[in-house]
């Protein structure tokens, strides 16, 4: 094999420019895949990061997953029902601290219960929808992470003023209020409650920015009319891995629904599914193009080394040592290209994650998130090599084919 | 110009190395070419041996069938008494290697490689000897061909008549029973001519090697000690030369 590597590298070596193309070629794509996927995967990590940090590992809702059955199916093997009315109910979730109590037996992380409802907050003249959530503010920050997102004021004032409110920053701004102003809150059956403005948040979410509040439980669960009631608990997990299980088994335990935080973004994972198979896609494509330029080469060397297949075959060399000749090139092309791609998709991925930029919609973000992974490197050079073997195998099955008697008598 | 009396071939004096039993080779094509047609002989060990003929007369298609570089259409090749017809690709491809030697009329020396790189590419692809071995029997065949000083040069720094006894040399790397030259001295001047006939004299002579070679220089032939000649692709004589 030695033998064969070494006639190998002497005829890239001898058409060295030809190589220097074919190499950068390889490089190129190599290179810009690495900076390519390092980006793509440091976004979707930065935002299911994002993601994981804004929303409840499991959030278990008011909710059942199929309508109750009727007293009447648990008697007869087939009923029919006509003009069926949904009972005139308030909806939530009842004996909220039993239900929490049976939770915090097995489950491991920590739990919140919440009560959301829509009211119009009223400041100044001015209104504004809101998404108004009751909470017991010590747990609530156990499972959220709204503390670091407090611009001013605090969140644990909940606890010690009655009627407190949280509010976004961008809501604050829209009304002219802050921190110390009372405004009022209306529900959606008319009634009105006022609220002094304890703290601003900044998520970098501009809808919660402007349409997301907190207040204590009780003044919510008065606002809304549902006195001892709940409709959400929320439940932070110490590994978040767990979310599915943890669901499922809530769900069987209390009968309402439990969605992890997978079920909740299981559109995004797939859409970040098929923007994988897309980015790998083009990045095979690359390769495949590079691939071509180790074909021209390789073949070249063919054309130009007929003469010295002939003599290596007279020689005793057999067919596939040819064979393995020609393609030792490409891979030598192919190794070649793959080491320096990856050394110019490091530089490129360094150099993306040090540029700082700011966006002041929707996510805030002040760098290129990047993420460096060795798998990158190694899906990137694999098909650069498998690219590059392709393309020195179709020249180098030719050559192994070549009869040497040809050669010989059309030697001048 | 007086030539060496011959006398007719009955049999082989020496052991059998070589025999072509009623070799034919026809090109196929829309009117089939007749390159070799029943072509018999026996060669023995240490013979040197010349194959003659005029233009087309399918002398190198002969020595290509000989030296396993070609099949044949019907008829059989034995070497060492071994049938070859019978062999794959890569078992004929290994023979060449261990018992067979080729001299080209061009020297088909690989010009990247330098003189003794070139000679010892067969012995490292046979991996017989170890490195040091190889260096040392590479060394010690271009000395015995003169070539000592041109050890390290590259093909294109030396003269036809150097590249060809470098040629030769290859063609001994794995001391093969019988070397098979096509046309050796074709391309050189009397002086070079000269000093590759010497190099392949002195291999019969001294290791008892065979050697077949193609010629059209009458002289030269006439200097060997048997001599076959064809027309139109079959033996028209086949003498043993005084």
């Amino acid at each position: 094999m030695m033998l064969l590597l070494r006639i190998a590298a002497t005829h890239i070596r001898t058409r060295m420019r030809q190589t220097v193309v074919s190499v950068l070629g390889v490089a190129l794509g190599v290179g810009f895949s690495v900076a390519m996927a390092s980006l793509m995967e440091g976004s979707q990590r930065d935002f299911t990061a994002t993601l994981i940090d804004a929303i409840p590992h499991v959030e278990i809702v008011d909710e059942q997953r199929a309508p109750a059955e009727q007293p009447a199916s648990t008697v007869y093997d087939a009923v029919a029902y006509y003009g069926l009315r949904p009972k005139e109910d308030l909806r939530g979730i009842r004996n909220p601290t039993e239900a929490l109590a049976a939770l915090r037996d097995w489950v491991d992380g920590k739990l919140a219960q919440r009560l959301s409802g829509q009211a119009v907050l009223r400041y100044s003249g001015q209104d504004i929808g809101m998404t108004l959530t009751g909470v017991d503010p010590k747990r609530e920050l156990s499972v959220s992470n709204i503390r670091d997102d407090m611009r001013k004021g605090s969140f644990e004032d909940l606890g010690t003023t009655a009627n407190g409110l949280v509010i976004g920053d961008k809501a604050a701004e829209r009304l002219g209020a802050d921190v110390g102003d009372t405004v009022t809150l209306t529900s959606a059956s008319g009634v009105a409650k006022r609220f002094k403005i304890v703290g601003l948040f900044h998520t970098g979410i501009t809808t919660s920015d402007e349409g997301l509040a907190y207040a204590p439980l009780k003044a919510v669960q008065i606002l809304l009319e549902k006195p001892d009631i709940i409709n959400s608990i929320a439940i932070r997990l110490n590994n978040i891995s767990q979310a599915n299980d943890v669901a499922a088994r809530a769900e069987r335990q209390l009968g309402y629904k439990a969605i992890s935080w997978e079920e909740a973004n299981e559109g995004l994972m797939e859409a970040f599914f098929v923007r994988n198979v897309i980015m790998y896609t083009v990045v095979g494509a690359i390769l495949v193009v590079a691939g071509f330029g180790i074909f021209n080469i390789v073949s070249t060397i063919v054309h130009e080394k007929a003469r010295d297949i002939a003599i290596l075959k007279s020689l005793g060399f057999p067919e596939a040592d040819i064979q393995q000749i020609f393609v030792l090139e490409g891979l030598v092309i192919g190794i070649l290209g793959a080491l320096a791609g990856s050394a110019l998709g490091f530089g490129l991925s360094s150099y993306m994650a040090t540029i700082r930029f700011e966006f002041t919609q929707d996510v805030e973000m002040t760098h290129l998130p990047i993420f460096f992974s060795g798998t990158h490197y190694i899906i990137a050079c694999l098909l650069a090599l498998f690219s590059s073997g392709i393309a020195g195998y179709i020249p180098a099955r030719k050559a192994a084919r070549l009869n040497p008697v040809d050669i010989i008598r059309g030697a001048t | 110009m007086s030539l060496p009396a011959e006398v007719p071939v009955e049999a082989a004096a020496t052991p059998v190395l070589l025999e072509a039993r009623d070799l034919t080779r026809i090109l196929p094509a829309v009117v089939p070419v007749t390159l070799v047609k029943d072509v018999s002989f026996k060669i023995g060990r240490s013979e040197f041996v010349a194959i003659t003929g005029p233009s087309g007369s399918g002398k190198s298609s002969l020595l290509y069938l000989l030296g396993l570089l070609d099949r044949p259409t019907s008829g059989k090749v034995f070497i060492g008494g071994a049938r070859t017809d019978d062999l794959s690709p890569a078992e004929m491809a290994h023979m060449r290697l261990e018992k067979l030697g080729f001299v080209f009329q061009f020297h088909f020396l690989l010009p990247e490689f330098t003189t003794l790189e070139n000679v010892m590419i067969p012995m490292q692809k046979l991996g017989k000897l170890s490195a040091r071995n190889q260096l040392d029997h590479a060394t010690t065949l271009l000395a015995d061909l003169g070539l000592e000083d041109f050890l390290h040069r590259r093909p294109a720094q030396l003269s036809g008549g150097q590249r060809q006894r470098v040629a030769v040399a290859r063609a001994l790397a794995n001391s093969p029973d019988l070397i098979l030259a096509d046309e050796p001295t074709g391309s050189l001047d009397s002086v070079a001519t000269e000093q590759v006939f010497d190099s392949l004299r002195k291999i019969v002579d001294r290791q008892k090697t065979t050697v077949v070679a193609v010629t059209h220089d009458l002289e030269l032939a006439a200097r060997m000690e048997r001599r076959i000649h064809l027309v139109d692709g079959r033996i028209d004589w086949d003498r043993q030369q005084a």
